[in-house]
């Protein structure tokens, strides 16, 4: 039985900017962004839950955020993973991804007897692609980064195809490792409906209180509990985590300064459709391009 | 100041890669101020064939750990020897293309040595910071290319980032140093190779965009890849470069390694068409540094006008078979 974590993260979807989010002085209002699951991190949760589709296989997805981020670990129970785990806690906040992957590597460590991490290639809010390595180098794995194929599924070692940007690489790697995944390993499947009715009321303990609370019995948490419907939540203390390297503390990088990207209005040129006048374009163009391509 | 630059190779052809010679001219301008030196380090079975021009570009040093066993990637053995010259060298700033190459090691190497790394950056400038002294500012896209961020490591040596090729050309004039070379001392441990390459087949169709001075680019308002045809005559009429945003990647109407934009190439061309682009944040963090931007767009209200120099208001289907006409005549 292989034991495979996926990493997740809940990101602003910052691919689908609309109206709404744009400020009256042409930049994005990063509150007013709604949040999605991390588009790779979704082809990773898919490629576990093939590897498990093809070996034995238990698929455990942790996520590190504020409580809302439960919201994707509801998606995952969705999709068919085995067990959620939440990481949040207050003293996480200001984490670069020093300090992320840190926290990461230690749940993964208290997890314990791990053959599979899968990241996402990278997060569409940050776009480093370096929690998934800096895991890996913390937790003592090998790793291989930009798959975009698994080929072969066997208990002792995977085939995967790497984008090596100038080749592509196909790599027999066997366990344990983590892999980051590109969006071009595979099609993330639907949520499952049968899923989706066991899971719907799935949450934190605190969020179950408010539904669970006192109006109902003791009965309804022992129900809860036995459908794998409490999602846990670890904190700095569960790890017990050294707090100098969580959160701002841990973090080396600083952000210095922060430009939101404007519209600016250049001195726009506009030419009708009018033949003559898009001729008068070509003869302005030919003459000023004319020369460079020589 | 002292900048160690990771040097690599492009394996089709043996020859150094384009942004190691950008990196060697950069680490070069950010240390000359100080006196200071721009030490290249590379890991591999043999070293790149046109090393000198690295040397030309302004690197002092390179320092090398050459084994057969090392012709491609294997990550913890790179990282082990890389930390190693680190070790050895005590630099202030460590430089990684952000290729795909240098994303894999550079975050390895931060982990491991508990320092931090930016990732992806596109200016770099080193100025005082307070009482710390000379530090390097990293300025990259972040927030799917809405917000520009300059990132500092204030406390934390080395300093380290990745680099995106083709953002940082070096002049026309170089330093021109001599070449000098040194092989690096490590033992060799068997057990730093786990994965095994089963076969490597060299992609043949990375375009050069910073090789060609004018693009002509489609994007969802071509509608069809039948109609995309009409991108690649005018690309060809201008004897340019066909790219594509990322939305004509998606619907199919162009292959992936044309894509321009946030995740794809970043270009700065003399001339840059875009046709049926609406000109989203993303796709103008890989061209709007373009020299003159001409657009052709059915939608007077697209953002990519607001950027644009040249502009017409119309059906490209219908505009660009009169362009290619009057390009023939003229």
């Amino acid at each position: 039985m292989k034991k495979i974590i996926v990493l997740a993260k809940q990101v602003p979807d910052t691919a689908n900017i609309t109206g709404q989010a744009m400020k009256a002085d042409g930049t994005v209002n990063r509150a007013a962004l709604p949040t999605v699951f991390n588009p790779d991190d979704l082809n990773a949760m898919e490629t576990a839950l093939r590897i498990k589709d093809a070996i034995r296989a238990e698929v455990i997805v942790i996520t590190m955020g504020p409580p809302a981020a439960v919201a994707i670990l509801k998606d995952a129970l969705y999709m068919g993973a085995d067990r959620v785990i939440l990481i949040s806690d207050r003293k996480f906040a200001g984490a670069d991804t020093l300090a992320t992957s840190y926290v990461l590597a230690e749940a993964i460590k208290k997890i314990g007897a791990v053959d599979l991490v899968l990241a996402g290639r990278q997060a569409i809010d940050g776009d480093t692609a370096q929690v998934g390595p800096q895991v890996a180098e913390k937790i003592g794995f090998n790793q291989v980064t930009y798959i975009t194929d698994i080929e072969t599924i066997t208990e002792d070692y995977l085939v995967v195809a790497r984008d090596g940007e100038l080749q592509t690489e196909r790599i027999k790697t066997p366990f344990p490792v983590l892999l980051t995944i590109t969006d071009e390993t595979n099609t993330p499947r639907y949520p499952n409906c049968l899923n989706m009715l066991k899971y719907f009321r799935a949450g934190t303990a605190s969020q179950l209180e408010a539904t669970l609370g006192d109006i109902t019995g003791d009965n309804d948490w022992e129900t809860a509990r036995a459908h794998n419907q409490v999602i846990p939540v670890w904190k700095a203390e569960d790890l017990g985590l050294d707090l100098n390297r969580c959160g701002i503390k841990g973090s080396p990088t600083r952000v210095h300064k922060i430009e939101n990207i404007t519209l600016t209005g250049g001195d726009l040129e506009l030419y009708n459709t009018d033949p003559m006048a898009i001729k008068q374009l070509v003869l302005d163009l030919r003459k000023d391009y004319a020369e460079v391509n020589e | 100041m002292k900048i160690i630059v990771f040097i690599e190779k492009d394996p089709r052809t043996g020859a150094l890669r384009d942004v190691s010679i950008e990196l060697a001219y950069k680490a070069y301008s950010l240390v000359k101020p100080f006196q200071g030196e721009a030490v290249g380090v590379f890991v591999g079975d043999e070293l790149p064939e046109d090393c000198e021009k690295a040397f030309q570009f302004g690197l002092h040093r390179l320092v090398y750990y050459l084994n057969a066993k090392l012709a491609h990637l294997h990550s913890i053995a790179y990282k082990n020897i890389i930390q190693a010259m680190i070790e050895a060298e005590t630099p202030d700033i460590v430089l990684f293309g952000a290729t795909h190459t240098g994303r894999d090691l550079a975050p390895l190497l931060a982990s491991a040595l508990k320092t931090g790394l930016t990732a992806d950056c596109t200016q770099l400038h080193i100025d005082e910071y307070k009482s710390r002294g000379p530090i390097l500012y990293q300025v990259r896209p972040a927030f799917g290319g809405n917000i520009l961020a300059t990132i500092i490591t204030p406390e934390q040596r080395p300093m380290m980032a990745t680099v995106r090729e083709g953002v940082m050309l070096p002049p026309e004039t170089k330093p021109q140093h001599p070449i000098r070379t040194e092989p690096f001392a490590l033992r060799f441990q068997e057990q730093w190779i786990i994965n095994e390459f089963l076969s490597v087949a060299p992609k043949l169709t990375k375009i050069n965009f910073n090789r060609t001075h004018i693009i002509v680019a489609g994007g969802a308002g071509v509608g069809s890849r039948a109609n995309f045809r009409l991108i690649n005559q005018l690309a060809d009429a201008f004897g340019g470069e066909v790219g594509a945003s990322r939305a004509a990647v998606d619907f199919g109407f162009a292959p992936k390694e044309r894509q321009i934009g946030q995740t794809g190439a970043v270009v700065r061309p003399k001339l840059y068409i875009a046709c049926g682009i609406s000109g989203s944040i993303q796709h103008r963090a890989g061209m709007d540094e373009s020299q003159k931007i001409m657009a052709i767009n059915s939608d007077p209200q697209a953002p990519i006008f607001s950027i644009a120099h040249l502009g017409i208001v119309g059906d490209l289907k219908e505009i660009i078979p009169v362009l290619l006409q009057y390009l023939k005549e003229a």
